[in-house]
């Protein structure tokens, strides 16, 4: 799992970040111009489940925490999101850091008792608070309860009806993607993503180096929340839709696997993997109604077969096209 | 009074299940620090070939022994084919793999026996019900199931203190290294724990069979609820899955049937039941955190682990 060597400050993993940004920045363009609209909400639901890929990433990959309960923040930003709409409070100007208040609250009080723990039982706290937030949202009996809660509709912009259109929408989701990554790779490369990286290799190291290694991991911890709320505030806005399963731990599962196909640790991996995860699921589903069953083995596979993801793979040619030059 | 009676024997025949699966899982995951997602759906199978077999014969205790053997097959056969290449690896590799097999096998059962749920007919011989004074009536195949459990919970106890293989069940759980390094084949040893607890499993999957329903998907609810069993009870160690056990079953039944009294002071009969589903199943997790906040290691953790 750890393989510093991603985050030597030589790789530079600019050229990917452009080329998947322009790709993405395109794809409404294309669509229109194709006639194939259906592929401007697909992607947008792609957008978002990789914001949610790439929060999980910072403290999985970075900071070696694996977390099985990261769709509670997404369900809770969610849910912030459509209580406040069926309330008719749903402006963005309310929802939007509702939803980020409401899950980096969370993550602060969760995160103060998961992160004294460590390894299995770090997974499996994690997996018990995210069950909490499964089984509040079911309890929300005003709110669907188990049945989930259709929307009256988006959130406004100051009183405007302007997320309703699909390329707006698109964009604004885009805009979010893109800011979260970049905040992230400056993050990951100052201070703070360091000492987490190197708490992840070596904590003690990391404490007698003088820093206080659970309040840069609880920082993280809230900060990954707060990005999975994000994504949750837009997915309740995209599907016009909340349910209790969007918190459920198969959605944590499937982050999981995104990050992983990804690359741990190389964030524009964590978002290439929910871009492909999402894509196989899509293509798999057209095939046959029981596409789990090759799904699941395919995992396996994947895990049983590779070691550092589609990020790892880039990662070996260029070292094998960087080694051909030198020699 | 007489609702707390029934609603503790309920909990008891919960927690005596859960126990069956935590078993398994807690040696899986003392023994070889390897975490086995999939111990959900080796219950759900089990539940799954019961139906079946009792379905062919006709006959619940021939059903159920061909079940528990196929269950038995089943699990060598996952060890062989996958689960002893995840032994080296990472949790998270060993998370992921055990995530996919699920997959797999929840979309499986529904092409193999459909979506729709099986019914299995309680047995024959313990249909009816027990008085247990002042009128109120307790089927007796729910004594059955709580009868069975402890006898399992006896076996396991005399094998795993009272054995030699118990014996180095237990040093397998304090420090499987040093166990490795005194000559004992750790593998063998792991292939047999792993055939028992898949069995265990299977055994409660079985036996839940004819009062639940039997459908994909079943065994998921399960393991987390297992999952949170062993936290709580201490890694590795089969006292504290009883312990574990029994509290959880105890804590979700009465707070379910508590929280379901108390919420109709407030609002309507269907929406009380909703609510205090809800609220019971966070009880639950919150006792989680509450233990290992306090005692990381559980309640009663194996001796000498470090």
């Amino acid at each position: 799992m750890s393989s510093p060597l991603i985050f030597s400050t030589k790789r530079s993993s600019f050229w990917p970040v452009v080329v998947l940004c322009l790709g993405l920045a395109l794809v409404p363009v294309v669509a229109v111009l194709t006639k194939q609209g259906h592929w401007v909400s697909l992607t947008t639901q792609m957008m978002i489940l990789a914001l949610a890929a790439l929060s999980l990433d910072l403290i999985l990959g970075i900071g070696g925490l694996l977390s099985f309960g990261h769709a509670a923040f997404i369900g809770l930003g969610a849910y912030t999101t459509g209580i406040l709409i069926q309330e008719g409070k749903g402006d963005l100007l309310i929802a939007l850091p509702m939803s980020l208040v409401v899950s980096g609250l969370f993550a602060f009080v969760t995160g103060i008792v998961a992160l004294r723990t460590r390894g299995v039982v770090f997974i499996m706290i994690t997996l018990a608070f995210g069950q909490m937030a499964y089984f509040a949202a079911q309890a929300l009996y005003a709110y669907g309860g188990d049945d989930g809660l259709t929307l009256d509709g988006r959130s406004t912009v100051f009183g405007l009806k302007l997320l309703s259109n699909k390329i707006v929408f698109y964009y604004l989701t885009f805009a979010c993607l893109a800011g979260c990554l970049l905040l992230l790779q400056r993050l990951s490369r100052a201070r703070f993503g360091r000492v987490l990286l190197g708490a992840r290799d070596n904590a003690v190291r990391m404490e007698t180096l003088g820093y206080d290694v659970f309040r840069v991991r609880l920082m993280a911890y809230v900060l990954s929340g707060m990005i999975a709320g994000l994504a949750g505030f837009l997915l309740a806005n995209h599907t016009e839709f909340v349910s209790p399963a969007y918190a459920a731990w198969q959605r944590s599962g499937d982050l999981i696997f995104m990050v992983i196909i990804g690359g741990v640790g190389s964030l524009w991996g964590a978002v290439g993997g929910a871009l492909t995860y999402l894509l196989l699921e899509e293509g798999l589903s057209g095939l046959t109604e029981h596409w789990k069953v090759i799904f699941g083995p395919l995992i396996i596979l994947f895990v049983l077969l590779t070691h550092g993801g589609i990020e790892g793979v880039v990662a070996r040619l260029r070292d094998m096209m960087a080694g051909g030059r030198h020699d | 009074m007489s609702l707390l009676a029934i609603q503790v024997l309920n909990g008891l025949q919960l927690g005596l299940l859960m126990f069956l699966v935590a078993a398994g899982l807690t040696l899986v995951f003392g023994v070889m620090d390897f975490i086995n997602l999939a111990h959900g759906v080796q219950y759900m199978m089990g539940a799954y070939l019961a139906a079946t077999f009792i379905g062919w014969t006709g006959h619940f205790v021939i059903g159920l022994g061909m079940a528990l053997i196929g269950i038995m097959i089943f699990g060598l056969l996952l060890e062989r084919v996958m689960f002893r290449h995840l032994y080296a690896r990472s949790h998270l590799d060993q998370v992921l793999a055990t995530f996919g097999l699920i997959l797999f096998l929840n979309q499986g059962v529904k092409m193999v026996w459909g979506a729709a749920p099986l019914g299995v007919p309680v047995p024959e011989w313990f249909q009816g019900s027990v008085l247990l004074g002042d009128g109120i009536l307790y089927p007796v195949y729910r004594f059955v199931i709580i009868g069975s459990g402890l006898l399992m919970a006896l076996v396991l106890w005399l094998v795993v203190e009272k054995t030699r293989l118990g014996m180095l069940v237990r040093a397998g759980a304090s420090n499987a290294t040093m166990l490795s390094a005194l000559g004992v084949d750790v593998r063998k040893l792991f292939m047999v724990i792993f055939a028992f607890g898949t069995m265990l499993a299977g055994f409660a999957g079985a036996m839940a069979a004819p009062i639940l329903s039997v459908e994909p998907g079943m065994g998921d609810q399960v393991l987390i609820l297992a999952f949170v069993v062993i936290v709580i009870g201490g890694i590795g160690s089969i006292r504290g899955a009883f312990a574990g056990a029994l509290l959880v079953g105890l804590i979700d039944t009465l707070a379910r049937s508590y929280s379901v009294d108390f919420m109709r002071l407030f609002v309507g009969p269907a929406a009380a039941r909703g609510i205090a589903n809800g609220l019971s199943s966070m009880f639950i997790y919150l006792l989680m955190a509450l233990v290992l906040f306090l005692r990381p290691d559980g309640l009663f953790p194996a001796r000498g682990r470090t």
